[in-house]
Formats: structure tokens, C-alpha cells, sequence
């Protein structure tokens, strides 16, 4: 029982909902048109076809694009031992999903991380609060509009922020730029 | 071997005796029995233990037990990153070790938020806390904490103790 075959017969169920498998370098990828149904797929994916353990769930800012998030649901089964992804788009005027910790008890943890990195609310989620920032930080830090040095916050008693200084800029490689070495040529230039 | 001093004190009896400052000698006292508060939030801390286990012994330096209780330690050895969500806590750990109390930021998280300059890691430690005694690395290895820790020793042995002492108003 191959992934493939796994993500087929979870298409051929949903066929309304689900595009076709995308397979890149090994790894299928489910696309759900729908993410009000993500439950039914989900809980289908697990009863029926043996995807028990829940891997990840994590999520994109697709900053300027609509629908602006994409959440994405890595599945796999220990039986059959086979990856699965599944993808669905929520649009910023909602930023609500419902949650699948019916299904996977895990995605409490994960879901909270979503909610305090991206601001993106689960229906139904059973202690739906920040998890790596503290409650009362009024921001969304992994939102690409919120910049890498944070922003100036106080909450006497609980915690302060402050802007880090980045001294000239992030130094990140992004795509189609220069990447490290000729960015920052190093000093002493070896001899060979 | 019999010495007679002017006092008229005879030492085979009653054994040596040195004459020195009240202040010299406590400043020896404590800088030999510095007990580390270690704060050991990341990485940092995993060198810490290296240098409290045998082979870099912190205990050879006086620092005999890593006291865990703010109350029972002299120095607060601050190894990892201090996030800001972590920060109030550790200052009020701080505030809570008796005087004198010295601060050892260890690391490059703990001086000056590291590698990390972003929204939720404090940009040092010194931001909260009165740092004595830095240490690069990253993490810096157990001998470079060691000789931070002679520094504080030797920072300790110039205090000028009784003239700085707080004293309860009457």
C-alpha cells in the first residue's frame, strides 16, 4: 500500500473537494478545496485508511495573495508507514478552521502554535490560548507583515518587549538573491 | 619553629597567626566559596554541568554545590538565551538572593541576545540584571567559564566591603 495508492482512494472519496495528488521528489500532496470539510477528511484519513499519527500541522502567510493562509497537515501511519500532505486555504476574513484534535488528540499543541504565530482561530478547539508567547501579547509575530526585530510591547508584571537592533538588516539569504559568500566576502580570501 | 613578636604572642603555643584587613580577609572568604545560582535556561547549561562534572571541576574553584535556591547562592550564572517571556522570572529570582550577590552572563545569548535578534529574545541580560562578569562562546567552553569565574574572584578581592554595606535604617 503505497502513498499514492493511499492518496487516491482518499480522493476518490472526496473527489468533490480534493484535487488530484501532487507527487515532488517522493511526497504526495492533497489539495482540499473546501477547508470547512477538512474534519471529514481528516477523520476518514485516520479511521479508514490508517493515517493515526498526525505529524505536523503548520501554516503559510501567503502575504498579498487571497485567501491568505494555507494550513498544512502532514499525515502518516504507522501501520503502513506512509506520508501523506494535505493542504487547505483559509481567507483572512474568517481566519477560522475547525480543529481536528477530535481526531488526533496532538493537534491541540500544534493548533495553539498557529494561533499565537499566525492569528488563525480553530472552532471547536478545546483550549484554544498562546502557547510560546504570553497571553496579552497583542501580536501575531509570524505574520510576514510583522517585522523580525518585534515591536515595543509592555504588560507590567508579565513581560516586556523591545525591538532588537539588527545592525544593517536581517542577513538572510532570500531566493533569487546573492546567497552568503557574496553577501559577506570573507576577510581572509583562502589561497588556492 | 618559635617566633616572639612585640605583642609578646608565642606562636609554638598558640599557633601563626597573620595580621590583615578585616576586609581583605572577608573579600578571601567569599570570593573562595562563590556558590553558583545557576540559571540554566539552554545550551549554555549543558557547559555549565561540564563544568561542574569532573573533568573541569567548578568545586576546585569553591563553587561546591550548585545551589538551585536563590537564597543559599552567591552568584547567579545566567547560561542560555533569556527570552522575554522568561526574563521577569529571572529577575525576580535575582532579587531574591541575599547581598552580595554577583551576576555571570555566560554566553552569547545571555550578553547580548546571541544569534537571536528577533521579537522574542531579551538583547542581553544586562538589560535587567547588573552583569559582573561576561562570557563569549557560544557556548563557551567550561574552561572559558572557569576563567570567568576567577575573574569574579578577582573582581571580589577588591571590594571594599564594609564601607559599601547596606545597613538597616535606624
Amino acid at each position: 500500500m503505497t502513498a499514492l495508492e493511499l492518496a487516491q482512494k482518499l480522493k476518490g472519496k472526496f473527489g468533490d473537494v480534493l484535487a488530484e495528488p501532487v507527487e515532488f521528489r517522493g511526497e504526495i500532496t492533497l489539495k482540499l478545496a473546501d477547508a470547512g470539510r477538512i474534519v471529514e477528511v481528516c477523520s476518514f484519513a485516520k479511521s479508514e485508511l490508517g493515517f493515526d499519527f498526525l505529524v505536523d500541522i503548520t501554516s503559510l502567510d501567503n502575504y498579498g495573495d487571497d485567501p491568505r493562509w494555507t494550513i498544512v497537515y502532514h499525515l502518516y501511519g504507522i501501520g503502513h508507514r506512509c506520508h501523506v500532505r494535505l493542504k487547505t486555504d483559509v481567507s483572512e476574513e474568517g481566519s477560522e478552521i475547525s480543529t481536528v484534535t477530535g481526531v488526533w488528540r496532538t493537534a491541540d499543541w500544534h493548533e495553539r502554535e498557529i494561533y499565537d504565530m499566525m492569528g488563525i482561530r480553530f472552532r471547536g478547539h478545546p483550549d484554544l490560548r498562546r502557547i510560546l508567547m504570553w497571553e496579552g501579547y497583542p501580536y501575531f509575530p509570524l505574520r510576514k507583515d510583522f517585522p523580525l526585530a518585534g515591536k515595543p510591547t509592555d504588560l507590567p508584571e508579565v513581560a516586556f518587549t523591545r525591538p532588537a537592533p539588527l545592525e544593517g538588516g536581517p542577513f538572510v539569504t532570500v531566493a533569487g538573491g546573492k546567497d552568503t559568500i557574496a553577501r559577506e566576502p570573507r576577510v581572509r580570501i583562502p589561497e588556492n | 619553629m618559635q617566633t616572639r613578636t612585640e605583642i609578646g604572642f608565642d606562636s609554638k603555643i598558640e599557633g601563626d597567626v597573620i595580621h590583615t584587613r578585616l576586609d581583605a580577609a572577608i573579600n578571601w572568604f567569599r570570593k573562595n566559596s562563590l556558590w553558583p545560582m545557576p540559571m540554566g535556561l539552554a545550551c549554555c547549561a549543558i557547559e555549565l554541568m561540564a563544568a561542574g562534572a569532573s573533568r573541569f571541576d567548578i568545586a576546585r574553584f569553591g563553587s561546591e554545590v550548585m545551589r538551585f535556591s536563590p537564597r543559599q547562592s552567591d552568584v547567579m550564572i545566567v547560561a542560555g538565551t533569556v527570552t522575554y517571556k522568561m526574563a521577569l522570572a529571572v529577575k525576580r529570582i535575582y532579587d531574591q538572593m541575599a547581598e552580595p550577590k554577583w551576576v555571570i552572563a555566560m554566553g552569547a545569548c545571555a550578553s547580548t541576545g546571541g544569534m537571536y535578534r528577533s521579537y522574542s529574545v531579551l538583547q542581553g541580560v544586562d538589560h535587567i540584571l547588573p552583569v559582573d562578569v561576561y562570557v563569549a562562546g557560544c557556548p563557551p567552553r567550561p574552561e572559558a567559564l572557569l576563567d570567568a569565574l576567577i575573574k569574579l574572584q578577582n573582581k571580589v578581592a577588591k571590594e571594599p566591603v564594609l564601607s559599601t554595606q547596606k545597613t538597616v535604617p535606624a
